[in-house]
């Protein structure tokens, strides 16, 4: 199947059409930045949404019921769900897939699992493509479930509009050890197995961590609360508007018995009703292109060294001549890198010689 | 070519209807992830529709039944008869594994499955049957 046939597909609705543009974008397959490219001016309508999590901590029994509710609402619904790969063989478990048993037979929730593919960040390299193919198909909602996540795995902010951190209760020693990487990307918490002993700790102790981050003073910590000096220009009463005037809920749910799902899905909706009415959703969305041009371009520049690293032989060459002692590894990726900083420079002393033409001049 | 260029082979694992005896399709999921494909894997007792929408859905060139049950001489017509609606029964690789009897077997091939194991049937032989005969994506 081409590519147009595909995109035009996959804008008709086919099931197949729409799994078969996932496996192209996921593979890198011959044709997909075509495809991506065509499904890009159909996709920005949907809402995406991030739901991320330690391993356990119930993120795809609680998708799967956020996805029965949209569902009940008459929407239509996107999950992709990431699971790690293997760092020996490549292989994967995809599990997640076992928990969704609230949309059986239903075809309206389009369900895709996803390896990471070494990727580290909690995503898959193809995951953002993935969700363009998936709003282009027309979504009304899609969900991002990230690897089983601990620490640093953020990715997700990166291509959720809106970000769920759920953390079960009996983390609460790790909240502290959380603090610095993912519980700061949180839009909204989510305390998930609230039914179990020390929910309303954990509970507790997200909110003093939100009101640390919002800047104000937490309202009952003691002696290692935070001290006057570290809250500039925020003061104790600006507690409920912190920097961006967005302050994560805290959500309690029991996500198999699906208890606190309308909760959470309002408090989602809030927070998307925020986006738009403090322009942050639209700086988000231009974060993000200028992030992904960047990733394209990373990908695009390896490539082109890979290309030159072949015609100059491989590596290996070099890395003997480095463990010979006659040179050392700065000096020759400068040596690798020396075409394309030439070109660059090249550029640089057109454009000087045209200044009215400006950096962007097509050289 | 970059490893991320090369194509991995995708696999669902199922079992269906009433049997409970997942070990054999345990082995086999791991088997398979550590032959490098991505295998995802249905959970006990799913209905043939619910491995048609996941078989679909997740785009698997290869789709591994496990019975033991003997029902497959019902079900697995059925999950056929479901790819085939969606336009996916051409490029999958359907494989049976269980309690299979030779006349059933030469059956279910008559049916649209490319292949049986029976009990000892090696994880090797299996692996590169896939390797092998799965569809190109």
């Amino acid at each position: 199947m081409n590519t147009e046939e595909l995109v035009e597909d996959v804008l008709a609705g086919e099931h197949r059409a729409l799994a078969r543009a996932i496996t192209t974008i996921e593979n890198r397959a011959e044709g997909y930045r075509e495809l991506v490219s065509a499904l890009h001016a159909h996709a920005g309508e949907a809402d995406v949404v991030g739901v991320t999590g330690s391993p356990g901590a119930g993120k795809s029994t609680l998708v799967d019921k956020m996805a029965a509710a949209y569902r009940e609402r008459g929407l239509t619904v996107g999950v992709i769900a990431i699971d790690p790969s293997s760092p020996y063989s490549g292989g994967a478990v995809l599990g997640d897939r076992i928990r969704m048993g609230s949309n059986v037979g239903d075809m309206d929730v389009f369900f895709r699992s996803m390896s990471a593919r070494g990727s580290l960040g909690g995503l898959s390299a193809a995951t953002s493509d993935a969700v363009t193919a998936l709003d282009a198909f027309g979504k009304d909602k899609v969900i991002i479930e990230t690897v089983g996540a601990g620490q640093n795995e953020i990715d997700i902010v990166r291509t959720a509009d809106s970000v769920a951190v759920l953390v079960p209760p009996g983390s609460g020693d790790d909240v502290q050890m959380l603090k610095a990487g993912i519980l700061e990307i949180a839009d909204l918490f989510v305390v998930n197995k609230a039914d179990l002993d020390g929910a309303d700790r954990t509970v507790q102790e997200l909110r003093e961590l939100v009101e640390y981050q919002q800047g104000g003073v937490p309202s009952d910590v003691g002696h290692h609360g935070a001290t006057a000096e570290t809250v500039e220009g925020l003061g104790p009463g600006d507690g409920e508007d912190g920097e961006d005037g967005w302050t994560p809920p805290i959500v309690e749910t029991v996500a198999n018995r699906g208890e606190g799902v309308e909760e959470l899905l309002a408090a989602l909706s809030e927070h998307r009703t925020h986006l738009a009415e403090s322009g942050e959703g639209d700086e988000q969305t231009r974060t993000r292109y200028a992030e992904e041009v960047r990733t394209l371009l990373r990908e695009d520049l390896n490539d082109l060294l890979a290309t030159e690293i072949e015609r100059r032989g491989g590596l290996d060459g070099y890395v003997e001549e480095i463990v010979a002692g006659e040179t050392d590894p700065y000096t020759v990726a400068d040596e690798l890198l020396a075409p394309i900083a030439d070109c660059v420079e090249d550029g640089d002393r057109g454009n000087a010689a045209r200044p009215e033409q400006g950096p962007t001049a097509e050289d | 070519m970059s490893v991320e260029e090369q194509q991995t082979i995708r696999c669902l694992v199922a079992k269906v209807g009433l049997d409970g005896h997942d070990r054999g399709a345990h082995v086999i999921t791991r088997a398979f992830r550590d032959a490098g494909f991505e295998v995802i894997y249905s959970g006990l007792h799913r209905s043939p529709e619910e491995i048609v929408q996941a078989a679909v859905q997740e785009d698997v060139n290869v789709l591994g039944i496990s019975i033991l049950s003997g029902a497959h001489d019902t079900l697995v017509p059925q999950i056929v008869e479901g790819l085939e609606e969606y336009g996916a029964f051409e490029d999958t690789l359907i494989i049976v594994g269980g309690i299979i009897p030779d006349e059933d077997e030469t059956e279910l091939k008559a049916q649209g499955v490319d292949e049986v194991f029976g009990p000892g049937a090696s994880m090797g032989e299996m692996v590169e049957y896939v390797r092998e005969h799965a569809p190109d994506r």
